[in-house]
């Protein structure tokens, strides 16, 4: 178990290099002078030089990089070419917001998926059964946008309960931070909600037929009790792998939903970023992201051999 | 685990149905709070050093104060200066500055502060439109309250300049940290500030001059125009400060909620034309694509009508205006003919645009009447600012594009051979020159002929000046109603 664990740790770490590398080329390749946007038209050649060598843009590439993840793993993201900041308290700053966003998108999308996939499983030869399945049919197919200015138009503008969009850190003003929150996080989690009540109901109707849940019915319990008991556990194995791939879509949703509710997280933040070329902090940025997807994917590994103990082998 | 999970939600639940109760969702905390919204969000505080519109839009005449600054008819009218005088050769200026004015952070404003800021001009400033203080030999410190600045040849465009950020004053001791800590002499100080979200200002106490009606006022930076729209109807601000989205003006001209204030801006959407190259270097192409276009029928269709037609690079609120609009009207026979006489048929253009909103609408309809008269166009969007810049601005690669000039009196760039137009008229570039250092008289009269001049040379096609559209609560009045300005003044703005 211990190597195991190990072997994903070393997959990781070397995930994270090759992607900061992709990266890094990404940005440099990518047509349009930084020097140029932050001084706007009419720079003449000599402030436009000046300025390269001041964000350090006109040495060599090798050395830039170097320059960079030395920086980043001493967790020093550098100084935006834009806002003079340093990089990394910004990027925690938005993470913050991104990470409440997400995790509600997350929430609603599991307090959906759960009883209505488990309803969908257990009722599915009935009209009901159908009926939620067919559902949620519809709502894989609204993307998480739509959805944001639907909610938006019904709650914000005619009914005018919540805010169309903005953000309170939860600190400032608990109420005003949920309020805030709700519209965001079920545009985008009601999408999720959607895609993932169709895992919840197959994975309860795989478990539904299996041996174990007809000896536990066997025993007297009724269908319901035998599935909480016995079934849950082992129908949320295939559940989690797929939230795991969620989670990935839901950070890239986000960055649409951020948009569309003006929320000051990482997606609005690289949207501006590479409008304004500002490489550093686009960098900065899509190495947290991709940091947090593999992230993902190692807790989700580790969770498999917890959740099943067959999988706890060699 | 999973027990838990529902009784999450129900608590969430819980919280927003016990905070929707009888609140709305304003941020508008009380009669003394404005809350305005914008679509481009300052990157720092440092105009200085950081070029763009945003910066000095929030904080201009806001925060900062220069000695003079611009009304809503493009009048250069004192502010921190009480009056000047100009010395008969037109070199010397003398301010007379007001008394008991203060910065920000306690210290006084006196002349020693005029030569600061303006010498700071030349040494530590970084954006290009610096180069315009060149013009300053020296500045004497005649007394506190006196500030003599010496030209090293006249320059009408030099004046003009210090009303805009250019003229900002600044203390040597508010200048440590000028990306996030600004000190100025406005009525309002920066109070807060939320990345990616807004910037809080607040009414300066120790400001000279008349209070600001509003306290406090929250500028908030909301890039999706339909966010925007939403959160005016939903509350969330108080005023859009300039309509990105045309269409959505008639839903709130509709409610009385709602007031649209429309004036005009010195921003003029314009067909570049590559002077430079053929065959675009024959005026009579560039004069049959001018015949080619309905104009009118362009605004119609990129801007839902509202805008005016000017036919040079010249907006009503400069001295100098006239309505040139009508010299090419639309005519594609003639357009037609005047290609077959230049030998230019079987044209393929490439539009090359950036990829805003305006741009792309704007270039369609060009295609389609340019395709009239059997000029083909290819379409090109290119990534704004970054690439559009690169490639357009700097290479001078395209045959034709579609940006607004949004800078003030900008039809001197007209005046320079390696600007993007590729427009090298010596008569034109001796007119800039005569009208920069003449009297007022001359200036208009010179100006007048630049403007004809470049109309009667189809140096570009004028396709529209952008409309200043303010849409706002009803209750909120003193707005300025043409954007002239760098400006977005909230010195006025008071309930009504």
């Amino acid at each position: 178990m211990t190597a195991k664990v190990l072997r994903r740790v070393a997959i990781f770490v070397v995930s994270v290099l090759v992607a900061s590398i992709v990266v890094f080329l990404f940005m440099a390749v990518l047509p349009g002078d930084p020097a140029q946007v932050a001084l706007g038209v009419n720079a003449t050649p000599e402030l436009l030089a000046k300025t390269r060598a001041e964000f350090g843009i006109d040495r060599p590439l090798v050395t830039q990089y170097f320059d960079w993840i030395g920086g980043v793993l001493h967790g020093d993201f550098g100084r935006s070419y834009v806002t003079r900041d340093s990089i990394g308290p910004q990027l925690l700053d938005r993470l913050g917001v991104t990470l409440w966003l997400v995790g509600a998108g997350m929430l609603v999308a599991l307090v959906i998926a759960i009883p209505a996939g488990t309803f969908a499983a257990v009722k599915h030869r009935k009209a009901t059964g159908a009926g939620v399945s067919g559902l949620s049919q519809i709502g894989v197919a609204i993307p998480a946008f739509l959805a944001g200015i639907i909610l938006v138009q019904i709650f914000a503008v005619q009914l005018r309960w919540l805010p169309s969009g903005g953000w309170t850190p939860p600190d400032q003003d608990f109420g005003e931070f949920v309020r805030g929150l709700v519209l965001p996080a079920l545009s985008l989690g009601l999408v999720q909600g959607a895609v993932l009540t169709r895992y919840v109901r197959s994975a309860v109707l795989d478990t539904l037929g299996q041996d174990y849940l007809r000896t536990a019915r066997s025993k007297g319990l009724r269908p319901g009790q035998a599935l909480v008991r016995h079934g849950l556990r082992n129908a949320s194995v295939p559940v989690v792998t797929v939230l795991g791939l969620q989670l990935a879509t839901l950070l890239i949703g986000a960055v649409v939903v951020e948009r569309v509710f003006v929320l000051p997280g990482l997606g609005s933040m690289l949207l501006d970023a590479v409008a304004s070329r500002d490489l550093l902090t686009v960098q900065g940025i899509v190495l947290v992201l991709v940091v947090g997807v593999l992230l993902v994917n190692f807790v989700v590994d580790v969770l498999y051999t917890v959740l099943d103990p067959r999988l706890r082998g060699s | 685990m999973k027990a838990r999970i529902p009784v999450l939600a129900a608590a969430l639940l819980l919280v927003v149905s016990g905070c929707s109760a009888g609140s709305s969702a304003s941020v508008s905390a009380g009669p003394d709070t404005l809350s305005v919204g914008f679509t481009a969000e300052p990157a720092n505080f440092d105009f200085t050093r950081t070029d763009g519109a945003a910066i000095p839009q929030a904080l201009l005449y806001n925060v900062y104060e220069g000695l003079v600054k611009l009304d809503s008819q493009g009048r250069v009218v004192p502010l921190l200066a009480k009056s000047w005088t100009i010395s008969p050769d037109r070199k010397t200026y003398d301010f007379q500055l007001r008394p008991g004015v203060k910065f920000s952070n306690g210290a006084p404003f006196t002349a020693e502060d005029v030569k600061f800021s303006l010498l700071r001009v030349k040494t530590d400033w970084t954006i290009s439109i610096k180069s315009t203080m060149d013009v300053v030999d020296h500045v004497d410190v005649v007394a506190p309250d006196h500030a003599r600045v010496v030209l090293s040849k006249p320059s009408n465009g030099w004046l003009f300049s210090l009303t805009s950020r250019l003229g900002a004053m600044f203390s040597p001791t508010g200048v440590a940290d000028l990306a996030t800590k600004p000190v100025g002499t406005g009525p309002y100080v920066v109070a807060a500030r939320k990345r990616g979200d807004s910037v809080v200002l607040k009414a300066n106490p120790a400001y000279w001059g008349r209070k600001p009606a509003y306290s406090t006022v929250v500028l908030k930076y909301i890039k999706d125009p339909t966010a925007l729209n939403n959160a005016l109807s939903s509350n969330g601000i108080d005023v859009i400060s300039a309509i990105t989205a045309p269409d959505s003006i008639p839903q709130f001209q509709a409610d009385d909620r709602f007031q649209v204030v429309q004036g005009t801006s010195n921003s003029e959407v314009t067909l570049a034309m590559n002077n430079a190259r053929a065959p675009l270097n024959d005026v009579r192409v560039r004069q049959a694509l001018t015949y080619a276009i309905d104009r009118k029928a362009l605004l119609d269709t990129a801007w839902a009508g509202r805008g005016t037609l000017i036919g040079s690079m010249v907006p009503p609120t400069d001295p100098w205006y006239e309505d040139l609009s009508n010299v090419y009207p639309f005519d594609p026979g003639r357009a037609k003919a005047m290609l077959t006489e230049a030998g230019a048929t079987n044209l393929n253009l490439r539009l090359r645009i950036p990829n805003l909103p305006y741009a792309v609408s704007a270039a369609q309809v060009v295609q389609s009447q340019l395709a009239d008269v059997g000029v083909r166009t290819t379409i090109e969007p290119l990534d704004f600012p970054a690439v559009w810049l690169k490639q357009v601005f700097t290479d001078h690669d395209y045959d034709l594009s579609i940006i607004q000039h949004v800078e003030a009196r900008d039809i001197t760039t007209f005046g320079k051979p390696k600007y993007y137009w590729g427009y090298d008229s010596k008569r034109v570039q001796q007119l800039l020159a005569d009208a920069d250092s003449g009297t007022p008289e001359q200036q208009v009269a010179d100006m007048k002929q630049v403007a004809r001049q470049l109309n009667t040379d189809a140096a570009a096609d004028w396709l529209f000046l952008f409309p200043n559209v303010i849409v706002a609560k009803a209750k909120v009045g003193g707005f300025v109603q043409n954007q002239v300005s760098e400006s977005f003044d909230l010195t006025g703005l008071a309930p009504r």
